[in-house]
């Protein structure tokens, strides 16, 4: 019997060799293993032998059983990892097909600039103010320090909508309702974001556009202040290894008055069509509060002194991005704006 | 502003290349634009006589001529030219030479003639054809008889010069003029300024008796000054005046017109010279004109003048526009014999608004509005009649009429050097600043510790200390001030609540597929028509501008959508047909005695499909996709939007249109556009749309998060399908399965709508999944189907539903 069962097991391991699938292990198991199956059958016919012989053959038949059992699960890991790659393999996708399309919209690409803009003054402890897109001819230009008929009203050309109420030609009446808010208070240090319209049309010119004003008050505001701060902000703007040189230059309501120019973002500074060989580009007007100017809307300009700048965004944006044409911006072709 | 560096060499030593002159003077304020070389390309140019002309054998239209190059043989040229004759001077490009833009002459026969270089016309040597006489338009140029002959032509004719093109500051009409110019360059080099006050060879015969200047108007005339020239012989002034008035960009026309335009240039003193002879009584009076008067200008065109123009008129009647233009009647003409100069000082402010009035703007205006120097009258009278007499074109009556009712004292302004220091940022001492003041002729002494400064009379902008404090430091050098960051009490830099909700909304709409667009203020007015506007809409009361560019552009929007749909129709027209934008902007409406309204609104539009792909259908840009846009923004800025239908907006699908409400209030409107509108857009497809206003959503928005514990008993999930009649909206059988559910029904969504084969026409079937929860027990199977069984029947009795399914998930 002892023999019948050992050849059984060795029968079984052969079997189990050779069964490919997770149901023919199945069948195996049953066939040795069932409660029909051979073993149960062996050991059913052991009440017909000797009782001193009886622990030998049941502990033979016990290994047997745990010698199929342990081939078994051998086997099943064997099959199971066979099926296990041969799924892995049949599942094989095309990795070059495109992603899912989650179809984002496109900020304005004027937007991502002024918010850079903003981000940047904010760090230097600016506050950003606001003001009215028509405006009172007081604080677009007299408070200003551009009396009727002065010169300088030619400078911008203006879109009138009533004798002393136009659209404001640029983001400077902000700081003159920002000083009369704070009457008097210090410091003041704000800039004003926003749009702004003159009456021309051309490859260059559009009759809306978009500036950002910056007015900083306090008692020892100096033009070197200016000079850092918009330093600073060139070396955010544009990199650190952007260059800045200030020009002398008019604006009523400044004085000193200054442009300031970047090395050309392009070139570098070595010259190019971009900054028409100059290797220099202008990006900002800017100057010391103009005392009248102070004086005007309510600060005592031998206790404080403040500088202002004003810049506009599609210049910079222009520069930023490469775009060369400023009828882009309002002409919104989503094939351009999607660039951004 | 052109600046001749011959020219201006004559009052100041420039000894350093003309890139570096411009840099230095861009520094310094006096911006350099453009340097232009105007024979760079030009070489082996020389003045010749033409001696001899003989036809050519072989051809009728051609010549040949001998040409003298005062020393030699004459050499031979065949030319076709129509205005050569013998004895004329002309300029010969020889073998070898250029012309402008690099065209070389070369050796040529011409039929068989050898011909060994050629004559030159104006165009040929880069010159702008309004500077070329008509006579020579179509030929050779022709230099004066007395030209000597065989010299370099290029010095004569300025093309060895170099022009510098400057762009003044409206504060700086001193600068309009070489002596301002050079006064400038003198003080940034820190050269001497070489300038002598002019000596005039004079007649015996003094001004008295002969001429009478009266001036009515003190306070628009502060300054008038006459001179007489008698026997003047007019005729072309010589070839150095017109070529240093081309380098200065002005067209030469006679000698006696080019002497006003040649002082004009050099010293910034416009002025006029008037045919004395047709003067009535020969005297000048200085008056507003009078209602109805009209004079006929040097341009020929009759100008209607009105009592706020300031006239020249002689006894009858206006001679001249004061400091805008003359008059054709008393033009300096080939018979004029006698004239008087006139040498004025005019009211900027009044010229600025005769000439605005009038149309006009001359060099001599431009240069009067801007100021001039008063004091500077006599001595430009002065130089014309030195250059009158140089140019041997009259003899000068002695002395001058000088009606000088606006005498100023000369400007003093107290100077602090702490102040510069601390205005500048920097550490001069008082001397420095009186050493750099004094490059700029400033007269600067010392008062303690102050410095007193005398302003020179054509600095008419430096009033105040801090004018002065800007011309410290511009010579100083603005790039020589170092660069600090402001000290003080630190300020916080924070966005208002408004913007950075802006941003914010931006942020989610841009997450939602929509793109931003930025569009004009400013729309046509017919756009309320194209939208199908009633009369009465309020909306078409739009703020209008006096002076738009075009009626395209006349008014201020009242509302973004016109021009979203705008933006649409335009990417429509270059087949970009599937897209959804949207933009955050102003609108305006008028408001009577005080400044329009400006509110900030929200708007999208959208038409087409958007995203979808190979593995996703994508999106129709429909109501319901805009309608999800804003409720996934409500939810995310702390809003739930509700909407209301609206069938009576006439821009819109009466049937496919909500007013958006949070609450109470109602906050704007959603939904497809009429067909009509499209229609009148000329828009094919269906159009979404959406605007709200920006301020009330910022008014309502909360930051405010709140959590809620998460449950601890598992939920039930009962998905439930509802047929009801097609009519009866899919929120109101929400609200019956909600409210008898009772607190246990902890959600509600629907997932499914279905109508068509499986569902009565006329029904549809709405397919909710509900949830139920309880905070503190697992619930059973009877607690949840008996709230099933009440929402059935509420379902049933209250909006005729059936229930079409019933099915745990």
């Amino acid at each position: 019997m002892e023999q019948k069962l050992l050849q059984m097991a060795e029968e079984a391991k052969k079997v189990l060799e050779e069964a490919k699938s997770l149901e023919e292990i199945n069948e195996v198991r049953i066939r040795y293993l069932g409660k029909k199956g051979e073993l149960t059958r062996i050991l059913r016919g052991m009440g017909a032998l000797p009782p001193d012989r009886r622990p030998r053959v049941g502990q033979v038949a016990n290994e047997v059983r745990e010698v199929i059992e342990a081939t078994i699960a051998a086997r099943t890991a064997a099959v199971k990892e066979r099926i296990k790659q041969a799924r892995l393999l049949a599942e094989k996708i095309d990795l070059t097909l495109p992603g899912t399309n989650f179809s984002l919209g496109h900020f304005h690409p004027l937007t991502l600039v002024q918010r850079q803009i903003e981000d940047i003054f904010l760090g230097l402890g600016f506050e950003i103010a606001e003001g009215p897109e028509v405006e009172l001819d007081y604080y677009n230009f007299e408070a200003l320090n551009i009396p009727k008929d002065h010169p300088a009203r030619d400078m911008q050309d203006t879109f009138f909508i009533g004798e002393e109420v136009v659209l404001r030609t640029h983001t400077s009446p902000v700081q003159v309702r920002t000083m009369e808010r704070m009457a008097g208070r210090i410091p003041v240090k704000v800039i004003a974001p926003g749009k702004v319209y003159r009456r021309d049309d051309d490859a260059t010119h559009s009759p809306m556009f978009h500036q950002v004003e910056g007015l900083a008050i306090d008692t020892r505001i100096t033009f070197g202040d200016l000079k850092g701060v918009l330093q600073t902000f060139a070396a955010e703007m544009f990199g650190t290894s952007t260059r800045t040189r200030f020009r002398p230059s008019f604006f009523p309501f400044t004085e000193p008055s200054a442009e300031m120019d970047i090395s050309c973002v392009m070139c570098g500074g070595r010259g190019c069509r971009v900054c028409s060989y100059s290797g220099w580009l202008e990006i900002l007007g800017c100057g010391s509060v103009h005392p009248q100017v102070l004086e005007m809307s309510g600060y005592n300009s031998e206790e404080v002194t403040g500088f202002a700048f004003g810049m506009g965004i599609e210049r910079i944006t222009m520069l930023k991005y490469g775009i060369d044409d400023l009828r882009l911006f309002f002409d919104n072709d989503l094939r351009f704006l999607e660039q951004f | 502003m052109r600046v001749s560096l011959k020219w201006l060499r004559e009052f100041v030593e420039i000894d350093l290349p003309p890139e570096e002159l411009a840099e230095q003077m861009t520094l310094a304020g006096l911006a350099v634009e453009a340097i232009h070389y105007p024979g760079k390309d030009i070489q082996k140019i020389y003045t010749g006589r033409i001696v001899k002309i003989e036809p050519h054998p072989n051809a009728d239209k051609l010549v040949i001529c001998r040409v003298f190059l005062g020393a030699g043989e004459p050499v031979q040229i065949v030319t076709g030219a129509p205005n050569v004759e013998e004895g004329r001077v002309i300029v010969l490009a020889v073998e070898g030479a250029r012309l402008t833009g690099g065209l070389p002459i070369k050796k040529a026969k011409f039929r068989g003639v050898e011909s060994r270089g050629m004559l030159c016309s104006w165009q040929e040597l880069g010159f702008d054809p309004k500077y070329i006489p008509a006579d020579q338009a179509h030929g050779i140029m022709v230099l004066p008889p007395d030209t000597p002959v065989g010299t370099d032509a290029k010095p004569l004719l300025g093309l060895d010069d170099v022009i510098l093109e400057l762009e003044i500051t409206p504060n700086r009409g001193d600068c309009l003029s070489m002596l301002g110019v050079a006064r400038e360059v003198a003080a940034i080099l820190n050269r001497p300024l070489r300038y002598d006050p002019p000596q005039v060879a004079e007649l015996a015969r003094g001004i008295e008796g002969r001429t009478r200047v009266d001036i009515l108007h003190p306070e628009l005339c502060s300054r008038y000054v006459a001179r007489l020239f008698t026997n003047v012989r007019v005729g072309p002034s010589p070839l150095w005046m017109q070529e240093r008035l081309r380098a200065a960009g002005v067209r030469p026309i006679s000698n006696i017109v080019d002497i006003t335009n040649y002082v004009m240039m050099e010293l910034g003193q416009p002025l006029h010279a008037f045919d004395y002879d047709r003067l009535r009584e020969g005297r000048i009076i200085v008056r507003t004109a009078k209602a109805g008067e009209t004079l006929v200008s040097l341009d020929g065109v009759t100008r209607e003048l009105t009592d706020e123009m300031l006239v020249i008129a002689d006894a009858a009647a206006p001679v001249a526009i004061a400091g805008v233009m003359g008059g054709l009647e008393t033009e300096v003409t080939e018979k004029t014999v006698n004239v008087l100069l006139e040498s004025a000082h005019f009211n900027p402010t009044s010229i600025r608004r005769t000439s605005k009035a009038l149309g006009l703007r001359s060099e001599a205006s431009v240069r009067f509005e801007k100021g001039i120097d008063r004091e500077g009258c006599l001595p430009a009278a002065a130089r014309a009649a030195q250059l009158l007499r140089q140019i041997q074109a009259g003899d000068v009556v002695a002395g001058a009429v000088d009606n000088y009712p606006g005498r100023r004292a000369p400007e003093k302004i107290v100077l602090r050097p702490a102040r510069v220091n601390h205005v500048l940022g920097t550490a001069l001492t008082g001397e420095e600043i009186s050493r750099t003041l004094s490059r700029l002729h400033f007269e600067v002494n010392e008062a303690g510790e102050e410095l007193l400064v005398n302003v020179p009379g054509y600095r008419n902008d430096v009033h105040q200390e801090i004018d002065l404090i800007e011309e410290v430091a511009r010579l100083y050098g603005y790039n020589r001030i170092p660069g600090t960051l402001p000290c003080g009490v630190s300020t916080l830099g924070v966005r208002t609540r408004e913007r950075a909700l802006a941003d914010q909304v931006k942020e989610i709409l841009v997450g939602c597929g929509l793109t931003e667009v930025v569009t004009f203020s400013f729309v046509n007015p017919a756009v309320f028509d194209r939208f199908n506007l009633p009369a009465q809409s309020s909306l078409r009361e739009a703020v209008k501008l006096q002076n738009p560019l075009s009626e395209e552009h006349s008014v201020l929007r009242t509302w973004l959508l016109p021009g979203l749909v705008e933006v649409l129709r335009r990417n429509f027209h270059r087949r970009v047909t599937n897209g959804a934008v949207f933009e955050l902007g102003r609108v305006f409406s008028p408001r009577s005695r005080a400044l329009p309204e400006e509110r900030l609104m929200l708007a999208a539009a959208g038409t087409g499909k958007i995203a979808g792909g190979w593995n996703a259908r994508g999106l129709t840009v429909d109501y319901y996709f805009l309608k999800g846009v804003f409720e996934t923004l409500a939810a995310r800025i702390g809003l739930h939007f509700s909407f209301a239908p609206v069938n009576n907006h006439p821009s819109f699908h009466p049937g496919r249109t909500a007013r958006i409400f949070s609450g109470e209030e109602e906050l704007g409107i959603l939904g497809e556009l009429h067909p009509d509108v499209l229609e009148n857009l000329e828009l094919t497809g269906r159009v979404v749309a959406c605007e709200m206003d920006f301020a009330k959503i910022t008014a309502l928005a909360r930051e405010r998060r709140q959590h809620t514990p998460l449950p601890r008993f598992p939920a039930v999930e009962r998905d439930l399908a509802v047929v009801v009649p097609r009519d009866v909206p899919a929120q109101a059988v929400e609200e019956i399965i909600k409210r008898a559910g009772g607190p246990l029904l902890h959600s509600v969504s629907l997932f499914d709508v279905y109508e068509g084969e499986q569902v009565k026409k006329g029904f549809r079937s709405l397919a909710f999944a509900l949830k139920f929860l309880a905070a503190d027990r697992t619930l059973t199977v009877e607690e949840v189907a008996s709230r099933i069984e009440n929402i059935t029947a509420e379902l049933a009795q209250k909006a005729g539903a059936e229930i079409r399914a019933e099915k745990m998930s």
